[in-house]
Protein backbone atom coordinates (compact mmCIF):
# COMPACT_ATOMS: atom_id res chain seq x y z
CA UNK A 1 0.00 0.00 0.00
CA UNK A 2 1.32 3.40 -1.05
CA UNK A 3 0.20 6.34 1.07
CA UNK A 4 0.09 9.67 -0.77
CA UNK A 5 0.01 12.64 1.58
CA UNK A 6 -2.85 15.01 0.80
CA UNK A 7 -2.06 18.44 2.19
CA UNK A 8 -3.81 20.51 -0.44
CA UNK A 9 -0.78 21.00 -2.66
CA UNK A 10 -0.78 19.89 -6.28
CA UNK A 11 -2.58 17.53 -8.55
CA UNK A 12 -2.53 13.92 -7.39
CA UNK A 13 -4.27 12.40 -10.42
CA UNK A 14 -1.12 11.24 -12.24
CA UNK A 15 0.55 9.89 -9.11
CA UNK A 16 -2.50 7.82 -8.27
CA UNK A 17 -2.72 6.57 -11.87
CA UNK A 18 0.98 5.70 -11.97
CA UNK A 19 0.81 3.50 -8.89
CA UNK A 20 -2.45 1.98 -10.12
CA UNK A 21 -0.74 1.12 -13.42
CA UNK A 22 2.02 -0.59 -11.42
CA UNK A 23 -0.59 -2.63 -9.62
CA UNK A 24 -0.01 -0.98 -6.24
CA UNK A 25 -2.81 -0.14 -3.86
CA UNK A 26 -2.97 3.57 -3.11
CA UNK A 27 -4.52 5.66 -0.37
CA UNK A 28 -4.61 9.44 -0.49
CA UNK A 29 -4.91 10.82 3.00
CA UNK A 30 -4.19 13.56 5.49
CA UNK A 31 -5.09 11.37 8.49
CA UNK A 32 -2.12 11.26 10.92
CA UNK A 33 -2.98 7.74 12.13
CA UNK A 34 -3.10 6.37 8.60
CA UNK A 35 0.22 8.06 7.80
CA UNK A 36 1.89 6.76 10.96
CA UNK A 37 0.93 3.21 10.09
CA UNK A 38 1.86 3.59 6.39
CA UNK A 39 4.46 1.30 4.87
CA UNK A 40 5.43 3.61 1.97
CA UNK A 41 4.85 7.34 1.85
CA UNK A 42 4.78 9.77 -1.09
CA UNK A 43 5.04 13.49 -0.33
CA UNK A 44 3.90 15.32 -3.48
CA UNK A 45 3.88 19.05 -4.12
CA UNK A 46 3.54 21.72 -6.77
CA UNK A 47 3.60 25.45 -6.11
CA UNK A 48 5.38 27.70 -3.64
CA UNK A 49 7.51 26.47 -0.73
CA UNK A 50 6.08 28.89 1.84
CA UNK A 51 2.49 27.84 1.19
CA UNK A 52 3.36 24.12 1.28
CA UNK A 53 5.45 24.51 4.42
CA UNK A 54 2.62 26.39 6.15
CA UNK A 55 0.12 23.71 5.17
CA UNK A 56 2.28 20.87 6.50
CA UNK A 57 2.78 22.77 9.75
CA UNK A 58 -0.86 23.84 10.15
CA UNK A 59 -2.05 20.25 9.77
CA UNK A 60 0.62 18.88 12.11
CA UNK A 61 1.74 16.58 9.32
CA UNK A 62 5.30 17.90 9.63
CA UNK A 63 5.71 16.18 13.00
CA UNK A 64 3.95 13.05 11.73
CA UNK A 65 6.35 12.79 8.78
CA UNK A 66 9.36 13.29 11.05
CA UNK A 67 8.17 10.36 13.19
CA UNK A 68 7.68 8.20 10.10
CA UNK A 69 11.19 9.02 8.85
CA UNK A 70 12.66 8.22 12.25
CA UNK A 71 11.07 4.81 12.47
CA UNK A 72 12.36 3.89 9.03
CA UNK A 73 9.27 4.16 6.78
CA UNK A 74 10.41 4.73 3.18
CA UNK A 75 9.35 8.26 2.16
CA UNK A 76 9.66 9.78 -1.30
CA UNK A 77 9.26 13.52 -1.85
CA UNK A 78 8.50 14.62 -5.40
CA UNK A 79 9.29 18.06 -6.88
CA UNK A 80 8.26 20.57 -4.21
CA UNK A 81 7.71 17.55 -1.96
CA UNK A 82 11.41 16.77 -2.34
CA UNK A 83 12.35 20.34 -1.50
CA UNK A 84 10.24 20.09 1.67
CA UNK A 85 12.57 17.33 2.95
CA UNK A 86 15.46 19.80 3.42
CA UNK A 87 16.29 22.13 6.31
CA UNK A 88 15.18 25.33 4.62
CA UNK A 89 14.34 27.10 1.38
CA UNK A 90 15.20 30.58 0.15
CA UNK A 91 12.19 30.81 -2.17
CA UNK A 92 10.79 34.33 -1.62
CA UNK A 93 12.32 34.58 1.85
CA UNK A 94 13.65 31.91 4.16
CA UNK A 95 11.34 29.12 5.34
CA UNK A 96 11.90 25.94 7.27
CA UNK A 97 11.42 22.54 5.70
CA UNK A 98 11.14 19.19 7.43
CA UNK A 99 14.87 18.87 8.04
CA UNK A 100 14.91 15.18 7.14
CA UNK A 101 17.85 15.72 4.78
CA UNK A 102 20.70 18.18 5.37
CA UNK A 103 20.76 20.97 2.83
CA UNK A 104 18.84 23.94 1.51
CA UNK A 105 16.80 25.01 -1.49
CA UNK A 106 17.92 27.93 -3.65
CA UNK A 107 16.98 29.57 -6.97
CA UNK A 108 18.50 27.92 -10.03
CA UNK A 109 19.08 31.38 -11.51
CA UNK A 110 21.95 31.79 -9.01
CA UNK A 111 23.95 29.04 -10.70
CA UNK A 112 22.86 28.73 -14.34
CA UNK A 113 23.88 30.95 -17.29
CA UNK A 114 21.60 33.94 -17.82
CA UNK A 115 20.50 32.85 -21.30
CA UNK A 116 18.80 29.67 -20.04
CA UNK A 117 15.08 29.78 -19.40
CA UNK A 118 13.54 29.58 -15.95
CA UNK A 119 11.78 27.38 -14.94
CA UNK A 120 13.60 24.44 -16.43
CA UNK A 121 10.70 22.74 -18.22
CA UNK A 122 11.23 19.51 -20.12
CA UNK A 123 13.15 16.27 -20.38
CA UNK A 124 16.71 16.13 -19.13
CA UNK A 125 19.16 13.29 -18.52
CA UNK A 126 20.00 11.84 -15.12
CA UNK A 127 23.65 11.75 -14.19
CA UNK A 128 23.67 9.05 -11.55
CA UNK A 129 26.19 9.76 -8.79
CA UNK A 130 25.50 6.95 -6.34
CA UNK A 131 23.69 3.67 -6.45
CA UNK A 132 20.28 3.75 -4.86
CA UNK A 133 17.43 1.26 -4.52
CA UNK A 134 15.20 3.62 -6.55
CA UNK A 135 17.58 3.37 -9.53
CA UNK A 136 17.35 -0.42 -9.61
CA UNK A 137 15.49 -0.47 -12.95
CA UNK A 138 17.01 2.54 -14.74
CA UNK A 139 20.40 3.44 -16.19
CA UNK A 140 22.68 6.44 -16.24
CA UNK A 141 21.60 8.97 -18.89
CA UNK A 142 17.92 8.08 -18.82
CA UNK A 143 15.64 11.06 -19.38
CA UNK A 144 13.09 12.37 -16.88
CA UNK A 145 10.68 15.33 -16.90
CA UNK A 146 11.47 18.46 -14.88
CA UNK A 147 9.48 21.59 -14.04
CA UNK A 148 11.29 23.72 -11.46
CA UNK A 149 12.85 27.08 -10.65
CA UNK A 150 14.57 26.06 -7.39
CA UNK A 151 17.01 23.26 -6.56
CA UNK A 152 18.56 21.60 -3.52
CA UNK A 153 22.14 22.50 -2.66
CA UNK A 154 24.72 21.99 0.11
CA UNK A 155 23.47 18.43 0.27
CA UNK A 156 26.45 16.57 -1.27
CA UNK A 157 26.13 13.61 1.09
CA UNK A 158 22.62 12.76 -0.06
CA UNK A 159 22.81 13.54 -3.82
CA UNK A 160 22.30 10.37 -5.84
CA UNK A 161 21.74 12.02 -9.25
CA UNK A 162 22.21 15.41 -10.87
CA UNK A 163 21.05 16.85 -14.17
CA UNK A 164 22.91 19.33 -16.36
CA UNK A 165 21.05 22.59 -17.00
CA UNK A 166 24.01 24.89 -17.60
CA UNK A 167 25.20 23.65 -14.20
CA UNK A 168 24.80 20.34 -12.39
CA UNK A 169 21.53 20.57 -10.47
CA UNK A 170 20.38 18.12 -7.79
CA UNK A 171 17.94 15.72 -9.47
CA UNK A 172 17.51 13.02 -6.82
CA UNK A 173 18.56 12.51 -3.20
CA UNK A 174 18.57 9.75 -0.62
CA UNK A 175 19.36 9.77 3.07
CA UNK A 176 18.69 6.38 4.64
CA UNK A 177 14.97 5.66 4.10
CA UNK A 178 14.15 9.17 2.80
CA UNK A 179 14.21 9.72 -0.98
CA UNK A 180 13.55 12.74 -3.14
CA UNK A 181 13.09 13.40 -6.87
CA UNK A 182 13.19 16.95 -8.21
CA UNK A 183 11.68 15.64 -11.46
CA UNK A 184 8.22 14.12 -11.87
CA UNK A 185 8.52 10.32 -12.10
CA UNK A 186 4.76 10.16 -12.71
CA UNK A 187 5.29 12.22 -15.90
CA UNK A 188 8.55 10.62 -17.03
CA UNK A 189 7.17 7.78 -19.11
CA UNK A 190 8.54 4.26 -18.60
CA UNK A 191 11.67 5.49 -16.84
CA UNK A 192 9.54 7.26 -14.26
CA UNK A 193 7.33 4.23 -13.74
CA UNK A 194 10.41 2.09 -13.20
CA UNK A 195 11.62 4.49 -10.49
CA UNK A 196 8.24 4.27 -8.76
CA UNK A 197 8.27 0.47 -9.10
CA UNK A 198 11.69 0.37 -7.43
CA UNK A 199 10.38 2.59 -4.63
CA UNK A 200 7.45 0.22 -4.09
CA UNK A 201 10.00 -2.54 -3.62
CA UNK A 202 12.44 -0.45 -1.54
CA UNK B 1 21.14 19.38 -21.35
CA UNK B 2 17.43 19.77 -21.67
CA UNK B 3 16.07 18.22 -24.86
CA UNK B 4 13.97 19.69 -27.64
CA UNK B 5 10.43 18.39 -27.37
CA UNK B 6 8.28 16.82 -30.09
CA UNK B 7 4.57 17.20 -29.43
CA UNK B 8 1.70 15.61 -31.37
CA UNK B 9 -1.64 17.38 -31.10
CA UNK B 10 -4.88 15.37 -31.02
CA UNK B 11 -8.09 17.10 -32.04
CA UNK B 12 -10.90 15.48 -30.12
CA UNK B 13 -14.56 15.84 -31.07
CA UNK B 14 -17.43 13.94 -29.46
CA UNK B 15 -14.88 11.84 -27.62
CA UNK B 16 -13.13 10.73 -30.82
CA UNK B 17 -9.95 11.86 -32.53
CA UNK B 18 -10.62 13.74 -35.74
CA UNK B 19 -8.24 13.01 -38.62
CA UNK B 20 -7.14 9.68 -37.19
CA UNK B 21 -5.75 7.40 -39.86
CA UNK B 22 -4.26 3.99 -40.29
CA UNK B 23 -1.74 3.11 -37.61
CA UNK B 24 0.01 -0.16 -37.22
CA UNK B 25 -0.62 -1.68 -33.79
CA UNK B 26 -3.52 0.66 -33.11
CA UNK B 27 -6.86 -1.05 -33.48
CA UNK B 28 -9.01 2.02 -33.11
CA UNK B 29 -7.28 5.10 -34.49
CA UNK B 30 -10.04 7.44 -33.50
CA UNK B 31 -9.84 6.40 -29.86
CA UNK B 32 -7.92 9.12 -28.01
CA UNK B 33 -6.87 6.55 -25.43
CA UNK B 34 -5.34 4.20 -28.00
CA UNK B 35 -3.71 6.95 -30.04
CA UNK B 36 -2.27 8.69 -26.98
CA UNK B 37 -0.74 5.40 -25.83
CA UNK B 38 0.70 4.84 -29.29
CA UNK B 39 2.33 8.29 -29.35
CA UNK B 40 3.57 7.92 -25.82
CA UNK B 41 5.23 4.60 -26.71
CA UNK B 42 6.83 5.85 -29.91
CA UNK B 43 8.65 8.68 -28.18
CA UNK B 44 6.39 11.74 -28.09
CA UNK B 45 7.61 14.03 -25.31
CA UNK B 46 4.24 15.48 -24.52
CA UNK B 47 0.69 15.37 -25.83
CA UNK B 48 -1.76 18.12 -26.57
CA UNK B 49 -5.48 17.35 -26.45
CA UNK B 50 -7.61 19.85 -28.21
CA UNK B 51 -11.34 19.82 -27.49
CA UNK B 52 -13.13 20.94 -30.64
CA UNK B 53 -16.59 20.01 -29.37
CA UNK B 54 -19.08 22.71 -28.62
CA UNK B 55 -22.04 21.77 -26.46
CA UNK B 56 -22.03 21.15 -22.73
CA UNK B 57 -22.76 17.42 -23.09
CA UNK B 58 -19.85 17.05 -25.45
CA UNK B 59 -17.70 18.82 -22.90
CA UNK B 60 -18.46 16.24 -20.22
CA UNK B 61 -17.84 13.50 -22.76
CA UNK B 62 -14.49 15.13 -23.44
CA UNK B 63 -13.54 15.18 -19.78
CA UNK B 64 -14.52 11.50 -19.45
CA UNK B 65 -12.26 10.55 -22.32
CA UNK B 66 -9.53 12.85 -21.01
CA UNK B 67 -9.63 11.07 -17.63
CA UNK B 68 -9.44 7.70 -19.28
CA UNK B 69 -6.47 8.75 -21.41
CA UNK B 70 -4.62 10.46 -18.57
CA UNK B 71 -4.89 7.30 -16.49
CA UNK B 72 -2.76 5.34 -18.94
CA UNK B 73 -0.37 7.95 -20.38
CA UNK B 74 2.54 9.01 -18.21
CA UNK B 75 3.96 11.93 -20.14
CA UNK B 76 2.86 15.56 -19.77
CA UNK B 77 -0.58 16.28 -21.11
CA UNK B 78 -1.74 19.74 -22.20
CA UNK B 79 -5.42 20.35 -22.74
CA UNK B 80 -6.96 23.17 -24.74
CA UNK B 81 -10.17 24.18 -26.47
CA UNK B 82 -13.06 26.01 -24.87
CA UNK B 83 -11.08 27.16 -21.83
CA UNK B 84 -12.85 30.37 -20.80
CA UNK B 85 -12.85 30.42 -17.01
CA UNK B 86 -10.83 29.15 -14.06
CA UNK B 87 -13.60 26.58 -13.62
CA UNK B 88 -12.61 25.17 -16.99
CA UNK B 89 -9.03 24.93 -15.70
CA UNK B 90 -10.28 23.11 -12.62
CA UNK B 91 -12.39 20.73 -14.69
CA UNK B 92 -9.55 19.52 -16.94
CA UNK B 93 -6.86 19.53 -14.24
CA UNK B 94 -9.00 17.19 -12.15
CA UNK B 95 -9.14 14.86 -15.15
CA UNK B 96 -5.37 14.57 -15.31
CA UNK B 97 -4.23 17.50 -17.46
CA UNK B 98 -0.85 18.92 -16.43
CA UNK B 99 -1.10 22.15 -18.36
CA UNK B 100 -4.03 24.07 -19.77
CA UNK B 101 -3.85 25.97 -23.01
CA UNK B 102 -5.88 29.15 -23.45
CA UNK B 103 -6.52 31.07 -26.63
CA UNK B 104 -9.85 32.82 -27.32
CA UNK B 105 -10.66 32.64 -23.60
CA UNK B 106 -7.69 34.87 -22.80
CA UNK B 107 -8.70 37.32 -25.52
CA UNK B 108 -12.25 37.57 -24.14
CA UNK B 109 -11.15 37.72 -20.52
CA UNK B 110 -7.78 39.44 -20.10
CA UNK B 111 -7.64 38.43 -16.41
CA UNK B 112 -7.94 34.70 -17.09
CA UNK B 113 -4.20 34.06 -17.44
CA UNK B 114 -3.42 36.02 -14.28
CA UNK B 115 -6.13 34.33 -12.21
CA UNK B 116 -5.25 30.84 -13.41
CA UNK B 117 -1.52 31.37 -12.82
CA UNK B 118 -2.22 32.54 -9.26
CA UNK B 119 -4.33 29.47 -8.57
CA UNK B 120 -2.40 26.75 -10.36
CA UNK B 121 1.09 28.18 -10.97
CA UNK B 122 2.68 29.63 -14.09
CA UNK B 123 3.88 26.21 -15.24
CA UNK B 124 0.26 25.19 -15.70
CA UNK B 125 -0.82 28.04 -17.97
CA UNK B 126 -0.01 27.87 -21.68
CA UNK B 127 -0.92 30.77 -23.93
CA UNK B 128 -1.74 29.56 -27.41
CA UNK B 129 -1.83 32.23 -30.07
CA UNK B 130 -3.05 31.99 -33.67
CA UNK B 131 -1.16 34.70 -35.51
CA UNK B 132 -1.30 36.00 -39.06
CA UNK B 133 0.33 38.89 -40.89
CA UNK B 134 -2.09 41.68 -41.76
CA UNK B 135 -0.52 44.55 -43.73
CA UNK B 136 2.88 43.57 -42.37
CA UNK B 137 1.73 43.45 -38.75
CA UNK B 138 1.49 40.25 -36.68
CA UNK B 139 -2.14 40.12 -35.58
CA UNK B 140 -3.85 37.75 -33.12
CA UNK B 141 -6.84 35.83 -34.47
CA UNK B 142 -9.59 34.36 -32.30
CA UNK B 143 -12.03 31.46 -32.64
CA UNK B 144 -9.67 28.96 -34.20
CA UNK B 145 -8.07 31.52 -36.48
CA UNK B 146 -11.33 32.73 -38.03
CA UNK B 147 -11.77 36.16 -36.46
CA UNK B 148 -9.23 38.97 -36.58
CA UNK B 149 -8.76 40.91 -33.34
CA UNK B 150 -7.26 44.33 -32.68
CA UNK B 151 -4.34 42.76 -30.88
CA UNK B 152 -0.77 43.06 -32.11
CA UNK B 153 0.62 39.59 -31.47
CA UNK B 154 4.06 40.13 -29.98
CA UNK B 155 2.97 42.68 -27.38
CA UNK B 156 -0.10 40.60 -26.55
CA UNK B 157 1.92 37.41 -26.04
CA UNK B 158 4.40 39.36 -23.90
CA UNK B 159 1.54 40.70 -21.79
CA UNK B 160 0.19 37.18 -21.25
CA UNK B 161 3.63 36.01 -20.13
CA UNK B 162 3.94 39.00 -17.79
CA UNK B 163 0.55 37.98 -16.37
CA UNK B 164 1.82 34.49 -15.63
CA UNK B 165 1.67 32.30 -18.73
CA UNK B 166 4.51 29.79 -18.38
CA UNK B 167 4.70 28.66 -21.99
CA UNK B 168 3.75 29.95 -25.43
CA UNK B 169 2.40 27.94 -28.35
CA UNK B 170 2.78 30.04 -31.47
CA UNK B 171 0.65 28.87 -34.35
CA UNK B 172 1.34 30.76 -37.56
CA UNK B 173 -1.80 30.88 -39.66
CA UNK B 174 0.39 32.00 -42.58
CA UNK B 175 2.37 28.74 -42.65
CA UNK B 176 -0.27 26.40 -41.17
CA UNK B 177 -1.15 23.62 -43.59
CA UNK B 178 1.36 24.80 -46.20
CA UNK B 179 3.93 22.17 -45.12
CA UNK B 180 6.91 24.23 -46.24
CA UNK B 181 8.42 24.76 -42.83
CA UNK B 182 7.76 26.65 -39.61
CA UNK B 183 7.35 30.43 -39.58
CA UNK B 184 10.88 31.25 -38.47
CA UNK B 185 10.47 35.02 -38.71
CA UNK B 186 7.40 35.05 -36.49
CA UNK B 187 8.92 32.58 -34.03
CA UNK B 188 12.10 34.61 -33.78
CA UNK B 189 10.10 37.72 -32.93
CA UNK B 190 8.29 35.87 -30.12
CA UNK B 191 11.46 34.23 -28.77
CA UNK B 192 13.10 37.64 -28.53
CA UNK B 193 10.14 39.06 -26.62
CA UNK B 194 9.63 36.41 -23.92
CA UNK B 195 11.83 34.28 -21.67
CA UNK B 196 9.48 31.30 -21.21
CA UNK B 197 9.50 28.19 -23.42
CA UNK B 198 8.17 28.71 -26.96
CA UNK B 199 6.51 25.87 -28.88
CA UNK B 200 6.45 26.18 -32.65
CA UNK B 201 3.29 25.17 -34.48
CA UNK B 202 2.14 25.42 -38.08
CA UNK B 203 4.00 24.57 -41.25
CA UNK B 204 5.93 21.37 -40.58
CA UNK B 205 5.80 19.02 -43.57
CA UNK B 206 8.93 16.92 -43.22
CA UNK B 207 11.80 16.02 -40.90
CA UNK B 208 14.07 18.73 -42.36
CA UNK B 209 11.61 21.39 -41.24
CA UNK B 210 12.21 20.44 -37.60
CA UNK B 211 15.99 20.35 -38.12
CA UNK B 212 15.87 23.82 -39.66
CA UNK B 213 13.66 25.06 -36.81
CA UNK B 214 15.99 23.99 -34.02
CA UNK B 215 19.21 24.85 -35.91
CA UNK B 216 18.16 28.35 -36.93
CA UNK B 217 16.24 29.18 -33.76
CA UNK B 218 17.97 27.46 -30.83
CA UNK B 219 15.67 29.37 -28.47
CA UNK B 220 12.62 27.41 -29.64
CA UNK B 221 11.92 24.60 -27.16
CA UNK B 222 9.51 22.34 -28.98
CA UNK B 223 7.83 21.55 -32.27
CA UNK B 224 4.13 20.72 -32.40
CA UNK B 225 2.25 19.15 -35.28
CA UNK B 226 -0.91 17.17 -35.93
CA UNK B 227 -1.69 15.68 -39.33
CA UNK B 228 1.89 14.92 -40.42
CA UNK B 229 2.18 12.68 -37.37
CA UNK B 230 -1.33 11.25 -37.73
CA UNK B 231 -0.80 10.48 -41.42
CA UNK B 232 2.70 9.16 -40.71
CA UNK B 233 4.32 11.56 -43.13
CA UNK B 234 6.75 12.04 -40.26
CA UNK B 235 7.35 9.28 -37.72
CA UNK B 236 8.37 10.56 -34.34
CA UNK B 237 11.08 8.00 -33.66
CA UNK B 238 12.71 8.59 -37.04
CA UNK B 239 12.38 12.36 -36.60
CA UNK B 240 14.17 12.20 -33.26
CA UNK B 241 16.94 10.00 -34.64
CA UNK B 242 17.53 12.53 -37.42
CA UNK B 243 17.53 15.41 -34.96
CA UNK B 244 20.13 13.62 -32.86
CA UNK B 245 22.30 13.02 -35.96
CA UNK B 246 22.20 16.78 -36.44
CA UNK B 247 23.45 17.34 -32.88
CA UNK B 248 20.08 18.45 -31.59
CA UNK B 249 19.51 16.92 -28.17
CA UNK B 250 16.40 14.77 -27.97
CA UNK B 251 15.09 12.02 -25.70
CA UNK B 252 15.43 8.67 -27.44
Amino acid sequence: MITIIDYGVGNLFSLKSSFAALGAEVQVTSDPEAILSATKIILPGVGAFEDASNKLHATGLDEVLKKCAEKGTPIMGICLGMQMLFDKSYENGCFNGLGLIKGEVRAIKEVIPADLKIPQIGWNALDIKKESPIFKYIKNGDYVYFVHSYYATNCDESVIATTNYGAPLTAAVQYKNVYGCQFHPEKSGDVGLRILKAFIEA
Amino acid sequence: MITKRIIPCLDVKNGRVVKGVNFKNVNDVSSPVELAKYYSECGADELVFYDISASVEERSLFTDILCETAKSVFIPLTVGGGINTVNDFDRVLKCGADKVSVNSGAIKNPNLVYEAAKLYGNQCVVISADVKRVNGVFKVFAKGGRVETDLEAISWIKRCVDNGAGEVVLNSIDTDGVKKGFDLEMLDAVCNAVSVPVIASGGAGKIEDFIELFKKLPKVDAGLAASIFHFKEVEIKKLKEELRKNNIEVRL
